[in-house]
């Protein structure tokens, strides 16, 4: 058993194989910057020299990594964050449009409301009336992070 | 039924070089260093908080078992490259001068504190082998 465990440890990895795993460990920071900075003003070209690579290039290679474009990848986090900014209520659809980092409001609309299944406005009157004693089922369905979701083609039944 | 008498004693963590993880479990975090097993890269570690001697992260070589093929073998070391492998969550009363302190150790920032939706306040890092490590705020 020892010696099977360090016969494996001793398999040398092939120079391509190190290469490939460096390449996704940089593509990591690229993503792990999103989730850190996505309120600057963040686009693809800024992630791209970050990463020493051409933004055509990080686009293709991120995309195949983590199955999404960075700039998908960027506008999911934005949302994530605009959905528990609005549901605190004290902010205006503009002011957390630009408190995620966005800085047009038709972007920021139509990418949330894809995502989300209403607007902004829409999602912020509602979860104001959840707070002010709907049911917590419902509640829970208002509250529901986007990753990895896009909303239904027939939005939820509304309370 | 009777209660069982359990208690969490250790959690692994992957590493890739475990000089690394060693240096950040023990010089950043300020984890003492419980046992020490292996050699190479192929070293079991036991790091944990000091006063908690119960509970311990086992800081280990990836898919070490024999039964791992080599394309398996080949998805961890991507996935751990990628970042989407390991996790762990801790705990800190001060989550401001945690945060402080690993930031200025050069440690890789993935997150600074926020509110979280779910109710809690929390900040994250990676560790040297692209783990994710979770700080939330007790209160």
């Amino acid at each position: 058993m020892v010696g099977d465990l360090v016969d494996i440890a001793a398999k040398p990895q092939s120079p391509a194989a190190a290469q490939h795993l460096e390449k996704l460990a940089w593509l990591r920071r690229v993503r792990d910057r999103i989730d850190r900075d996505y309120a600057q003003p963040l686009d693809v070209e800024a992630l791209a020299r970050g990463a020493h690579m051409s933004a055509g290039h990080l686009s293709r290679q991120f995309k195949l990594a983590y199955g999404e474009s960075p700039y998908s990848y960027l506008m999911t986090r934005r949302i994530e964050r605009a959905m528990a900014l609005l549901r605190r209520g004290d902010q205006s659809v503009t002011e957390v449009c630009l408190a995620v980092g966005c800085s047009s409001l038709g972007t920021f609309s139509s990418r949330f409301t894809e995502l989300v299944g209403m607007s902004p406005g829409a999602y912020r009157r509602r979860a104001r009336r959840v707070a002010a004693g709907v049911p917590s089922c419902i509640a829970k369905q208002v509250s529901r992070p986007v990753r990895n979701r896009e909303a239904p083609a027939s939005p939820p039944l509304l309370p | 039924m009777t209660t069982m008498d359990l208690s969490i004693c250790a959690t692994p963590l992957p590493h890739t070089d475990p000089e690394a993880s060693l240096a950040f479990y023990r010089d950043v975090l300020g984890f003492e260093v419980r046992r020490d097993v292996g050699s190479g890269k192929m070293r079991w570690i036991t790091v944990g908080p000091p006063g908690q001697p119960g509970t311990s992260i086992l800081l280990a070589p990836p898919a070490a078992d024999p039964g791992i093929t080599d394309d398996e073998r080949r998805t961890i070391a991507e996935m751990m490259a990628k970042g989407t492998f390991g996790w762990i969550m801790l705990a800190t009363n001060d989550l401001g001068g945690t945060f402080e302190r690993v930031q200025a150790s050069g440690a890789e920032v993935v997150q600074e504190p926020i509110e979280q939706y779910w109710g809690d306040r929390d900040c994250a890092f990676r560790d040297p082998a692209g783990n994710l490590v979770r700080i939330q705020e007790l209160r």
